[in-house]
């Protein structure tokens, strides 16, 4: 009798506590304008949909808030030849369901980001062959030298090979198909923390990994992440406000004052690793949407440097970014491997100079164009066109802005069908290559595929080329120089300006804003 | 009666099929879903080979007869952007949407009759004109004004309700219901109110028309003659009379109500199928935007049909007339 009382004593007592720890539970919760697309890490390279997935999955390397490499699931790697890089695993990490991670593991999940229905085959094209050596360590074959594989694996996640086998997801989804694949819904991870509920554009929960790998690095004390996209602004910011929301992820740019001047939120900024640029179809004999007929003004460089110096940058950061944004000379940001300040400088703004370029060129009576423009895909996309029709007004040049959605403004460009284009970009890799393989290569069916201006230059493309294999650093450096010259020299882009991303936060959270817009929660701290 | 059935039928199956066409021709001009569903990494081969998978490069007529064959087997395909069948994921929305809409007609139902009622009995009174003058808001302001603003004062200012989602849920054989919870009624009540504005006003006015009118009637004045008690002859007489109009009004709102309850979605993040059609529209995903708009032509074809069919039943007329014109009476 008395040993019943006794144990339903504790039983209280413990009940108790574990109320108390109930209520002193961390919870983050945020939120972000759309939802990730799937669970799939394979499946679809998108922002969103990695910020989910790399809370619960781990890559070989990692980046911290300053985007330096770390190792991750891996914990060192050298090249052994040209075409051998070796990686060295970590011991004792667990996958969420228990099972040991291996070597097993990194050689499918390589394998899977190449297969045919993948998003990343982009990361994993060079490599030719992955071979375990033993359980620790696995050998990666590329084509050729491949200086900059780590940095590209760190957007590739690892999946446990054993689980993808028995729930039949070997490979990711194929839109084709008409059934939900088992990934889409359901993951199994090394990382920080476990999916515990996923109703996708609802809320998706997280717990804490109590056995994550990392935990002596980045010892965050949050218990769980609660994330609910809400798409419109207003609403989003207003939950926010009224502290049913810990974290917005996307603030809108006319609401930061509001949020800044709210005592217990805190509002941080950083230069995002994205340029806003427009660029101009110069290889076509005439312009397909201009009333110049049989020829191309912009095959013309001083008509290009005419526009670029006829566009007012400062006024555009004033009065359309409201001070957010970071004026450029070339198209990529600051973080990304091969820019320089210097690069970064712009030819001045002075319409004298452009109105002379014009009639040196022969169009001192102007010209008309078309010009192509998103107005749901970068920060204040629409205005920011508005803002140059005037501008090259000035110069003669009548501008007829088009603006559309984002999915009928990048179908039109994909199919070429524009003279006159904004356009945005980001570098996951941090690396100048990847800016020259999308937008300046020649367009070849694999290169070039986002250079829509028809900018072709054989020099350029065989130092892109060069670049991917280069193994000595200084010898690339130069390389990568060397394309920045002849890029920036003809003027092949007009460079606009890098965004500025905005975090809103409460002030209980401690949270390091990083450059590639994505948080990570295990560098969360509840105060 | 058979033959009149299935002369609705067909031409109902004839709506069906031009709303599909229009629908899914609209589809060419919202843009290419290739781009959403690959990243920007991929190669122009990529983007053509995936094209050429999903068909998308087919003639226009193929991919339309395609389409509908899929959707009388009720097969919709699979969503673009949420990699799920797309019957799965509007099974998954509805009930969250038919909750919203039920309590939106209840409270307008619940608020406008009664008011009507008291703005036809007490027309001069300085209630029935404050109520009158206010209920142009509700016709004036769009949903989304209504909302925001309901949000900053309940949410922000009084922070009182919650100013999105819907709050906790319980599964009930695969029907997930708010109803059941503290949170899931807290969520209600906003977006409830914000969607049941418009219907609320439309039914006050006119249930107020109708009193008015009614109460002109030559019967009423008997009823009152006859020394009836104000209670019988307003409730009893007057009320009874207005309530058809206002039945046969609420009745095909509903549909409209589904109409509207997109933007409400949107503005609450309310997981109902309006949402799911928005979300589908920014991604350009064709699957969920053909069925949701086909789904939402049936469910007005049916409405429409089902009033139809009622009208002959109930209406002795119809029938009568139709007997003399075959001769078969007189």
């Amino acid at each position: 009798m008395r040993a019943k009382l006794f144990i339903g004593g504790m039983v209280a007592v413990a009940t108790a506590m574990a109320a108390v720890s109930a209520q002193a539970e961390n919870v983050l919760r945020w939120s972000s304008q759309g939802d990730a697309l799937t669970l799939d890490p394979h499946s679809q390279n998108e922002g969103p949909t990695t910020v989910t997935n790399q809370q619960m999955y781990d890559s070989l390397v990692q980046r911290d808030w300053e985007l330096k490499l770390h190792p991750a699931l891996a914990t060192e790697w050298k090249p052994l030849d040209d075409t051998t890089w070796e990686f060295k695993l970590r011991q004792g990490v667990k996958f969420h369901d228990g099972s040991d991670f291996t070597a097993d593991d990194v050689v499918f999940s390589l394998k899977r980001a190449k297969a045919k229905t993948s998003d990343f085959k982009g990361y994993v094209n060079s490599i030719t062959d992955v071979v375990k050596i033993d359980d620790l360590t696995v050998h990666i074959r590329t084509q050729a030298a491949n200086p900059i594989l780590p940095s590209q694996l760190n957007s590739v996640r690892i999946m446990s090979k054993a689980w993808s086998v028995a729930n039949n997801v070997v490979e990711p989804q194929d839109y084709a198909d008409n059934e939900e694949t088992f990934a889409v819904r359901n993951t199994n991870g090394t990382g920080p923390f476990v999916l515990e509920l996923r109703e996708p554009d609802v809320q998706t929960v997280m717990v804490k990994n109590e056995n994550y790998w990392d935990l002596q690095d980045y010892p965050h004390n949050v218990d769980k992440i609660i994330y609910r996209p809400v798409q419109s602004n207003p609403t989003r910011v207003a939950a926010l406000l009224s502290g049913e929301l810990d974290f917005v992820l996307d603030p809108p740019v006319q609401d930061l004052g509001r949020i800044k001047a709210t005592p217990g939120l805190t509002l941080k900024q950083v230069a995002q690793i994205r340029t806003i640029f427009l660029g101009m179809d110069q290889a076509s004999p005439e312009l397909k949407y201009s009333d110049v007929k049989g020829a191309n003004p912009f095959g013309d460089k001083r008509v290009r440097q005419a526009m670029y110096q006829a566009i007012d940058i400062e006024t555009i950061k004033k009065k359309v970014m409201r001070g957010l944004s970071f004026p450029a000379g070339i198209v990529t940001s600051p973080g990304v491997h091969g820019y320089t300040e210097a690069l970064d400088k712009r030819l001045p703004y002075d319409v004298d100079r452009a109105k002379a370029l014009m009639a040196e060129a022969g169009y001192e009576d102007g010209f008309g164009v078309t010009l192509d423009c998103p107005n749901n895909r970068y920060v204040n996309d629409e205005a920011i066109c508005q803002a140059i029709v005037p501008m090259l007004a000035q110069i003669g040049i009548n501008v007829d802005l088009a603006a559309r959605p984002k999915s009928v403004h990048f179908k039109r460009l994909q199919q070429r069908d524009t003279s006159f284009y904004l356009l945005g970009w980001g570098v996951p890799t941090l690396d100048s290559h990847y800016v020259f393989e999308y937008l300046a290569h020649t367009t070849d069916g694999k290169r070039g595929s986002w250079n829509f201006t028809g900018f072709s230059n054989a020099r350029m493309d065989e130092v892109t080329e060069k670049m991917l294999s280069e193994v000595d650093q200084a010898k690339r450096d130069q390389l990568v120089a060397e394309a920045w010259d002849i890029l920036k020299g003809d003027i092949a882009y007009l460079p606009l300006h890098h965004q500025v991303i905005s975090w809103a936060m409460t002030d209980r959270l401690e949270l390091p804003i990083v450059a590639n817009d994505s948080p990570n929660f295990k560098w969360a701290r509840f105060k | 009666m058979t033959a009149f059935i299935v002369r609705r039928l067909l031409q109902s199956i004839a709506v069906m099929l031009a709303v599909a066409f229009v629908s899914f021709a609209l589809f060419n001009f919202v843009g290419d879903p290739i781009n959403n569903m690959l990243g920007q990494e991929a190669t122009t081969e990529d983007r053509a080979e995936l094209r050429e998978r999903l068909g998308l490069n087919d003639p226009f007529i193929v991919q339309f007869g395609r389409f509908v064959g899929n959707a009388l087997q009720g097969e919709f395909g699979i969503s673009y952007r949420l990699k799920r069948p797309v019957s799965d994921l509007i099974a998954e929305r509805l009930p969250a949407t038919m909750e919203l809409v039920t309590a939106s007609a209840i409270l307008a139902l619940a608020i406008g009759v009664p008011l009507g009622v008291f703005t036809g009995l007490r027309r001069d009174s300085w209630f029935s004109r404050f109520v009158l003058t206010t209920s142009l808001v509700g016709v004036s302001l769009p949903t989304f004004v209504i909302g925001i603003f309901l949000i900053y004062i309940f949410s922000v200012t009084l922070g009182v309700l919650p100013s999105f989602g819907r709050g906790e849920t319980v599964d009930i054989g695969g029907w997930t219901t708010g109803l059941l919870t503290a949170g899931g009624w807290r969520s209600l009540i906003l977006p409830a109110i914000t969607l049941s504005l418009f219907q609320t006003t439309l039914i006050l006015r006119l249930v107020r028309a109708e009193m008015l009118e009614v109460l002109r009637t030559d019967y009423i004045r008997f009823a009152r003659a006859r020394g009836l008690t104000n209670r019988a002859v307003n409730f009893g007489h007057a009320l009874k009379n207005t309530l058809v109009p206002v039945i046969t009004i609420t009745g095909l709102q509903v549909g409209s109500l589904v109409a509207f309850s997109i933007i409400t979605e949107t503005v609450f993040q309310w997981p109902g199928m309006g949402f799911l059609f928005i979300a589908g529209l920014n991604f350009a995903d064709i699957p969920i935007m053909a069925a949701y708009l086909v789904m939402v032509a049936f469910v007005f074809v049916v409405i429409n049909l089902v009033v139809d069919i009622l009208y002959y039943v109930v209406d002795p007329r119809l029938r009568i007339d139709r007997a003399v014109a075959a001769g078969r009476t007189g």
